[in-house]
């Protein structure tokens, strides 16, 4: 099965990244395939490189890198979601007269459009999130 | 479009309009998925059927001082998006009728 994932949540405050990463992983690790993980709303924060979370817990944005270099996954952040809350990679950083970037291994930014195309050629969306 | 599939989306609609960011950026996604042609839906839920009442008042003198996207929903008939659908449940047990909306359900 090919699967689209939503994210709409951020990390640490809410179950749904966890969830999301664990039912990515199970997926792949089951033989299916995950066409692209889209970000949005707070979930844009899952992004971020500048998370330092204490040791003795999970690194939830390493475990996304982690995960799409493994898999080769598709891991895009919503760009209007993500300019609202401070996430800019280098073009738009450079573009918006910023002094830094923040994005981590893996990510990228795009459109909404990405989150469309994702629902129409998975066969399920998945939506984690309130 | 490369490939004409046409799917069908329904955008569940659960929180009101102001206090959390999701009915806003819920609307972007609508928005930018009608330039897709797809085969759209909107249902609106618990609190989520606030977002189409009438009569917000949200400007910086009369209100929270954020942007009243109520009137969005009314052009949505504009993009080809016609169906929207509000739970009479969810309006009844807010005291509110098909009168209160700002907007023409399907």
């Amino acid at each position: 099965m090919k699967f689209g994932i939503l994210v709409n949540e951020g990390p640490y405050q809410h179950q749904a990244s966890d969830s999301a990463y664990q039912f990515t992983k199970a997926a792949l690790e089951k033989g299916h395939s995950i066409y692209r993980v889209f970000f949005y709303h707070d979930g844009v924060n899952n992004g971020s490189r500048l998370t330092v979370p204490p040791q003795d817990d999970r690194h939830i944005v390493n475990r996304w890198s982690d995960l799409a270099k493994e898999h080769n996954l598709d891991l895009v952040l919503c760009i209007a979601a993500a300019q609202r809350r401070g996430m800019l990679d280098e073009n738009e950083a450079k573009r918006q007269g910023k002094d830094a970037n923040n994005i981590a291994e893996g990510f990228r930014i795009s459109g909404l459009g990405q989150l469309i195309e994702a629902g129409i050629q998975s066969e399920r969306l998945v939506v984690f999130g309130d | 479009m490369e490939d004409e599939v046409i799917k069908k989306f329904l955008y569940v609609n659960r929180k009101a309009p102001y206090g959390t960011v999701y009915a806003l950026e819920s609307l972007e996604v609508v928005l930018i998925g009608a330039a897709f042609d797809q085969d759209v839906s909107l249902a609106f839920i618990d609190d989520g059927v606030y977002q189409l009442k009438k009569g917000q008042q949200t400007s910086v003198s009369s209100g929270i001082g954020m942007k009243d996207f109520s009137k969005t929903y009314r052009a949505l008939e504009g993009y080809d998006v016609e169906k929207l659908y509000v739970d009479k449940k969810s309006m009844e047990e807010r005291g509110l009728t098909v009168d209160d909306c700002a907007t023409r359900l399907a």
